[in-house]
């Protein structure tokens, strides 16, 4: 028998999540509650006798079918937001009452009926579940193969997109911003060569100045970039020493 | 605890399945719905395998878990195809279709 306090455990840790799905504003966090759902679903099948097919939900469910609803998420933006204007007035309402009419017909036909209760527990690992599938049902196996074949093949069909221009090769690329007037040779690393080198500190040039775009672009925005003149007065001092006069280049 | 409870536990995810569906306008969630259905479906086929002390329920659930899969990669291929082309997953905008 099941224990009283496994089956509480999973009833909470499947049905909270679940209400997620009808209340929950952001796709994402339905997405992570109905993980947890399937988690305690595979739970369940464990207890029930069926650890092949608890392995399964787990591998299944949680492994490729929710992430894949994860990545569908991420390629529509995640910060869709539904809209709360009803095409169909009253629909909420609507919606409740079917939804509960439909729990309530359930429950009252499963509490009709008297079931026994099997005493023996199946094993229900791979080795009992495998003779089955590939002996009594192995036509509906091979059936399966061919459907999620063709559910591949499917997905590559609906999600290609022709293409509309023909593919710009780097070359290409390349003599159009050399047309366009872009400096054809490279911007100046940063970085003071042989005194200290840091991204974030600009090159000089050949008088002493730091030159602003050889930092990237990101340490600028960020305000990370120092502004290259201590650099550039211990040069002078350091010329200075070296016996070179004030003001030479 | 007898495993009968665990058919009431899928008729409430049944249940809540088929409200979301009916509910929410975000495809990706409507669709979650529909996956939530099919689980509460392979919940009562594993319970009452228990029940009646055969592996038949089990092997069900499996089939049922590998048309799942192969009906999420489906749906969720569609949802991008419309996605690209209308740049919406709310499944309000299709109303557009009626002639």
């Amino acid at each position: 028998m099941i224990s009283p306090i496994l089956f509480w455990f999973v009833a909470i840790i499947t049905v909270l999540p679940a209400l997620s799905l009808l209340f929950a504003r952001k796709a994402v966090h339905v997405a992570m509650a109905v993980i947890l759902v399937m988690v305690g679903l595979a739970i369940s099948y464990v207890a029930l006798g069926a650890p092949f097919l608890g392995v399964v939900q787990i591998v299944v469910y949680t492994g490729a079918v929710m992430m894949l609803f994860l990545f569908v998420l991420m390629l529509v933006g995640v910060d869709y937001r539904e809209s709360l204007k009803e095409t169909i007035a009253g629909q909420k309402w609507i919606a409740f009452a079917l939804s509960i009419g439909v729990g309530a017909l359930l429950i009252s036909a499963v509490s009709r009926v008297k079931f026994g209760v099997a005493s023996t527990m199946t094993e229900g690992g791979p080795a009992e579940v495998a003779p089955l599938l590939y002996g009594d049902y192995v036509l509906v196996v091979e059936t399966l193969g061919f459907l999620l074949i063709t559910a591949a093949v499917g997905a590559l069909v609906l999600t290609h997109v022709p293409r509309l221009f023909p593919r710009r090769t780097q070359s290409e690329m390349q003599a159009e911003r050399i047309a366009a007037g872009a400096n054809p040779v490279n911007k100046t690393f940063p970085g003071v060569y042989a005194r200290h080198n840091a991204l974030d500190a600009p090159a000089l040039d050949p008088t002493g100045e730091p030159i602003e775009e050889s930092v990237s672009r990101v340490l600028k925005i960020r305000h990370q970039m120092s502004d290259g003149a201590e650099f550039k007065d211990e040069n002078r001092s350091r010329r200075r020493e070296l016996g070179a006069k004030e003001g030479d280049a | 605890m007898s495993p009968i409870n665990f058919v009431y536990l899928a008729s409430v995810l049944f249940a809540i399945g088929a409200a979301a569906v009916l509910l929410r306008r975000n495809a990706i969630i409507a669709f979650m719905g529909v996956e939530l259905m099919l689980n509460a479906a392979n919940l009562t086929l594993v319970s009452f395998s228990r029940m009646q002390g055969s592996l038949h329920g089990q092997v069900m659930a499996f089939f049922v878990m590998v048309v799942a899969a192969a009906e999420v990669v489906v749906g969720l291929a569609i949802i991008i195809a419309v996605f690209r082309s209308r740049q919406t997953i709310s499944l309000d905008e299709p109303i557009e279709l009626k002639g």
